[in-house]
Order: C-alpha cells, then sequence, then structure tokens
C-alpha cells in the first residue's frame, strides 16, 4: 500500500522550537519550510538548523523541506546544506517545467551516491502555483522516478490568474481537477493546498471534504489543529472498512485458488475495486480503526 | 582562522540561543560569556559545547556572547556555526 500523506504540515525553518516539537502532532509528513517563511537574510540560518534538527529529531513520520526555487540565488545552496542530514523528501515550490525537477533530480542522485545513501531514497514533489506550471503539471509529475506527489499552491496560483480565493472554491475548481488528472496519469499522489483561515474551522471542513470527493490524496495544513479535522473528513466509515475487507479477503482467496474471476456477494470484483479496498484499509489502519501494519511507515 | 567582523545567529525566541561572534585581542582565546535560564544545570555543558565547536572551526582569538533560551544541542551547534559564517571569517 502506498504512504499516506493525508496531512503534510508545513513548520517555518528557522523556528527551533516549532521544528523540534513538529512530530508530537500526528501529521503524515511535517514540512521544513526554508522558503516563504524565512527571511531572505535569515535563508543560511535556517538551512543551517535544518540540517541539525533533521540530524538529531527523531520524527515519528515523513520529514520533507520546502527548499527556495532552484533559479533563485537560494535553492542550490539549500539542497547543498540540507541532502546530507537526509531527509524523506524534497518539495520544489513553483515548479514550471520538468527540466527544473530533472536538475534537482541529479542534485539529488549526486547527494546521495557522496553521503552513502540508497540511490532513490530521497523522495521529490512539486508544488504547482503558476498558470505556466499548471499547463506543465504531467510532465513536471513524470519527470523523474521521484517524484511521489502533485501539489497545488493556492495563493500565488491564485494572483498569477488575476482572481482571489471565495468561500465557495469555485475559482481553484478548474486547477484542482487538472492537477488531480495529472497526478494520477503519472501515477503521483495529489495534494491540496493550505486553507489560511485557522480560525474558521466550518470553512476548512467545507473545503477538505469538498477535495477529497475531488480525489486529492491529502492537504497542505498550517496549523495542527486543522490535522485532526482533516482525518475525521479522510476516515472510511465502518460500513467502507467492512466492505473492503471482505473484498480483500475474497481477492486473497482467488489469488490463492488461481481463479480469475471473483466475486462478492454476486458482484464481480476487479482491480480497481481491490484497488479502491487497499486505500480504505490503509486509512483505516493509520487512524487505528483497523489492527495491522500502518501504512504510514 | 580568525574573525574579522561581527557575526549573529538565532533569536531571544523560547528553545532557541542568540549567538553572538566579534575579534577579540591576539591571544586572547576564545572568550565566552553565556546568559541561560538553565546555567546551574547545563551551564559547564553549554560552554564546553560552544567553546568546541569554536575550535572545530578553527576559530581563535574571539568573543562570543551566548543568550541562551533553551535552545538543544542541534539548535546551539546551527546558531555557532551560522554566526561564525557571518562574522566574515578569512583565513590568516
Amino acid at each position: 500500500m502506498e504512504k499516506l500523506r493525508r496531512a503534510m504540515m508545513f513548520v517555518p525553518g528557522n523556528n527551533p522550537g516549532m521544528l523540534q516539537n513538529a512530530g508530537i502532532y500526528k501529521a503524515d509528513t511535517v514540512i521544513f519550510d526554508v522558503e516563504d517563511s524565512v527571511l531572505i537574510s535569515e535563508k543560511d540560518a535556517a538551512r543551517q538548523l535544518v540540517h541539525n534538527v533533521i540530524k538529531t529529531v527523531k520524527y515519528p513520520c515523513e520529514v520533507a523541506v520546502r527548499i527556495n526555487h532552484i533559479t533563485t540565488p537560494y535553492g542550490k545552496e539549500d539542497l547543498a546544506v540540507i541532502l546530507p542530514a537526509k531527509p524523506d523528501l524534497i518539495r520544489l515550490p513553483k515548479a514550471e517545467t520538468a527540466e527544473e525537477i530533472k536538475i534537482i533530480d541529479e542534485i539529488i542522485s549526486e547527494a546521495e551516491e557522496k553521503n552513502g545513501f540508497a540511490h532513490g531514497s530521497i523522495k521529490m514533489m512539486a508544488a504547482i502555483e503558476t498558470a505556466k506550471g499548471l499547463m506543465k503539471a504531467y510532465e513536471i509529475c513524470s519527470a523523474s522516478p521521484r517524484m511521489v506527489a502533485l501539489a497545488l499552491g493556492a495563493e500565488d496560483f491564485l494572483a498569477d490568474l488575476k482572481t482571489t480565493r471565495s468561500a465557495h472554491g469555485s475559482e481553484l475548481f478548474g486547477a484542482r481537477s487538472q492537477i488531480i488528472l495529472a497526478a494520477r496519469a503519472a501515477g503521483v499522489q495529489a495534494i491540496d493546498t493550505v486553507f489560511s483561515n485557522v480560525n474558521d474551522d466550518e470553512a476548512f471542513i467545507a473545503e477538505t471534504t469538498r477535495i477529497k470527493e475531488m480525489g486529492f490524496d491529502g492537504k497542505s495544513v498550517i496549523n495542527p489543529r486543522q490535522i485532526k479535522m482533516l482525518y475525521k473528513i479522510f476516515a472510511p466509515t465502518e460500513k467502507e472498512i467492512d466492505l473492503a475487507e471482505r473484498v480483500l479477503a475474497a481477492y486473497a482467496e482467488a489469488q490463492a485458488k488461481n481463479s480469475g474471476v471473483i466475486a462478492l456477494n454476486g458482484k464481480m470484483i476487479d482491480v480497481p475495486v481491490v484497488t479502491r479496498a487497499e486505500r480504505v484499509i490503509g486509512y483505516a489502519r493509520a487512524l487505528g480503526l483497523r489492527k495491522g501494519g500502518s501504512t504510514n511507515d | 582562522m580568525t574573525i574579522v567582523g561581527t557575526g549573529q545567529a538565532g533569536t531571544l525566541e523560547s528553545s532557541d540561543i542568540l549567538i553572538t561572534v566579534s575579534p577579540a585581542e591576539s591571544g586572547s582565546g576564545i572568550i565566552l560569556q553565556l546568559i541561560s535560564p538553565v546555567i546551574k544545570q547545563y551551564g559547564r555543558h553549554i560552554e564546553e559545547f560552544i567553546k568546541n565547536l569554536a575550535r572545530e572551526q578553527g576559530v581563535s582569538d574571539v568573543t562570543i556572547h551566548a543568550n541562551d533560551r533553551g535552545a538543544l544541542d542541534c539548535t546551539i551547534e546551527a546558531r555557532v556555526l551560522t554566526a561564525i559564517a557571518r562574522s566574515k571569517v578569512k583565513a590568516v
């Protein structure tokens, strides 16, 4: 089963208190940010701090770092300092071309070799934050086998579109649809944008429900408070879990018998049904609703 | 290596430490001034830790002012290294 990335929580990269405590909120991924949340004059301090914290603190979740864009004066230095600490994932903001992904892929490969890390052990994801990037979403997702997810960064994207965010979210419908399609076509996960108003739980729940229905695997969050609400929305119902377990049992039984046709209660089960069932069980295990190995290791 | 300017890194926020390094007179070695809410419990450890970091960086004849707010060693190390890098260290 694939790694769950329901809640990817941003943590400012130059704040030691927040960095050292980031693991306690049960986010599937923490994203240490050395981009927008760090002043230009503090980039050097943040990347050194993030390096040290990753090397020292044992986090119970995936650790990602959002670097500065590779074409800025900071992006390559971010990678040079942070990669030797071996983060699990590098997130590139404002991705616009497949070439950018390939450049970072090469830099990561060199760092893996130099530091004795297994090749391919450091993953990548990218955020689409411009119309130009959205037009290249599929190429960006497919540019490297390291790519595991594609995210939407709404604030910059809407500024580029010359519009603003609304309660109903129709201004993001096109981008979200295209990101889902590109991510699925490339076989990577789709992650929705942050919801900035941490005091408006009702709107957060409405938006998260909407993006889950659209097919997103998760959402970037900026406040630990949002994680619990998000997990509740992504939690399967008892009825869904029960059906998924029966589907997987029928599938396993058919495989054991080398049977090509699988049926449950008179209904044929095919691969998409099995995949959906595995996904439901993955969420159930992550939430402790069912026993079994967590998919979140 | 010798320090040729003043370099500062960190903040006075909780769990951080503000490190300021500046040149000292020739032959004075590493002069450390530490302020910390846990000076009685960890003062000696923090002092040794910072001095060792400076030595590892090959820095001598330096005054280091450390205003600690309960930082972990990994944070202290990051701030010391950044402050030294910012102080325009140059080979002599």
